[in-house]
């Protein structure tokens, strides 16, 4: 998986989790708080919907990682990577 | 102690068959019944009222996602209400308003789905949602309407069964007398039918409709019912003292004339007519009122064998064959039973009555039951009468919990 294809990944989940939000401009190094009306029940949204659609686990010291697109990317895609080279 | 005088300024409502009270009064007085066959997890196809108002009116999406179908009907109700009341919203200062909702039940629902969500998941726990707790705080179809509304005063919700859209009105005119808020959002919702729990329930007490037309599932007082069919709805009233809905103008559709709720302390599920017939003539006192003072009696009825008949005894101890002028109804042969939000929409159902004189009937009885013949029912056709100035709801509860409210027509 690439970084833009893992983004797309998170920009799908988004869309669902807040699907008044219009996606279409969100600047991957801006934080999605920032850009989007997200709370904290979001992001626990976002780390129950990796983990049930890609058997994704995100610890808790690490939900900072997913501030932004970019730098979802930069932590998200080794894992998807890891996980496809185990499977 | 503020004014005693709590008068109806605003109704909200969605029922199976109308998501206003011009669409709900009209398809009451031409027979229109609400009742639909609809996929129930575990139980396939089967009958119940679904309401079919937008949420996206008065919601996001979002909102509509994270929070649960009581909730959303909560809203909408409230929403319609204070359009209704035409209170300046901007201007209400909003820890002066309450929010008091009756539920049958809340929280099978979400649980349900949740269960069946990790049940996926070899049911392992870490796939249940983060949203469970919020969704299934008993408060909260009440607290999702502070949220929507921006109102600070208290907000909670009235667990009375299926006597609780009847006390969330009852519960709203005391806080109202106590001036403990300036204006009462009130009433009852129902999301019921989206737990397969409660039809699994009825069923296994042989208490659940069955019917080849959906729209004659519901026949309170025939001699072929055969149980209850259970719907969601909601109706929310906007009540406020008499002199504040004076000072503004507002349009009034009844004042509060009486009310009482009792228990039954006898059974689980089984009626008891006697403590049944002593809530209605407790409530006829209360408002300073004889029997033959009602004109509209609109009854708890659920369709099952036992229930009808025991209501029936109480009315007949109360109003017996000296009350010519008082006509009996039923609401539910229309639109099922609508649990938490039953005895809001079957008042909001007979309030026009004051304006039209027409006593809207119980559809759906081919062969009356000699057991429910009451004098004054008036079944099949809406029956024009020389007076309404009151009307009586009954709504009644498991567990034994009976209420009884009485409105008249305002006079200055």
């Amino acid at each position: 998986m690439t970084k833009d294809e893992c983004k797309k990944v998170v920009i799908d989940i988004i869309a669902d989790i807040a699907p008044d939000e219009d996606l279409s401009t969100l600047k991957p190094e801006v934080r999605l708080r920032d850009q989007l009306q997200l709370d904290s029940m979001d992001f626990l949204d976002i780390v129950m919907e990796l983990r049930k659609r890609h058997g994704i686990e995100v610890p808790e010291a690490d939900y900072i990682q997913l501030a932004s697109l970019d730098s979802c990317a930069n932590y998200l895609t080794p894992k998807f990577n890891a996980l496809s080279a185990r499977s | 102690m503020k004014s005693s005088r709590i008068v109806i300024t605003g109704i909200g409502l969605t029922a199976p068959n109308g998501n206003s009270l011009a669409e709900f009064r009209q398809n009451l007085l031409q027979g229109v019944a609400g009742i639909e066959r609809v996929e129930i997890r575990y139980m396939g196809a089967q009958l119940a009222g679904v309401c079919h108002y937008d949420p996206l009116r008065y919601q996001t999406k979002k909102e509509i996602r994270v929070g649960t179908r009581a909730g959303s009907i909560s809203i909408y109700c409230a929403r319609e209400a204070l359009a209704d009341s035409r209170v300046d919203w901007a201007a209400q200062p909003k820890d002066r308003v309450g929010i008091y909702i009756g539920c049958t039940e809340h929280g099978n629902v979400e649980t349900e789905n949740e269960i069946y969500n990790i049940s996926k998941f070899n049911y392992d726990t870490k796939f249940w949602s983060h949203y469970h707790n919020p969704r299934t705080v008993a408060n909260n179809p009440s607290g999702e309407a502070s949220l929507n509304l921006g109102v600070t005063g208290p907000a909670y919700t009235i667990g009375a069964a299926c006597a609780a859209g009847n006390l969330g009105l009852i519960h709203a005119a005391q806080m109202l007398r106590l001036g403990e808020v300036d204006l009462a959002i009130c009433g009852g919702v129902s999301e019921s039918i989206h737990t397969f729990g409660i039809f699994a329930g009825f069923k296994s007490q042989n208490a659940l409709a069955t019917h080849t037309e959906p729209g004659k599932a519901s026949r309170p007082f025939d001699l072929a019912r055969n149980g209850i069919v259970v719907s969601e709805g909601g109706c929310l009233y906007t009540l406020e003292r008499l002199e504040d809905a004076q000072a503004r103008g507002a349009k009034i559709y009844a004042e509060i004339a009486g009310y009482h709720v009792n228990s039954d302390a006898s059974d689980y599920v089984l009626p008891n007519p006697v403590r049944q017939a002593e809530c209605v003539r407790a409530s006829i006192r209360r408002a300073g009122l004889e029997p033959r003072d009602i004109h509209i009696v609109n009854t708890h009825a659920t369709a099952t064998p036992l229930g009808d008949i025991q209501e029936c005894e109480a009315i007949r101890a109360v109003f017996g064959e000296g009350c010519p002028d008082t006509h009996v109804n039923n609401t539910k042969s229309y639109i099922g039973h609508c649990m938490g939000a039953a005895g809001a929409l079957e008042l909001a159902g007979n309030l026009p009555s004051f304006d039209d004189l027409t006593v809207h009937p119980t559809i759906n009885v081919d062969r009356l039951d000699p057991a429910c013949a009451l004098p004054g029912l008036v079944l099949n056709q809406p029956r024009k009468v020389a007076k309404v100035d009151t009307i009586l709801n009954n709504s009644f509860g498991m567990l034994g919990i009976n209420s009884t409210l009485i409105v008249k027509r305002f006079a200055a």
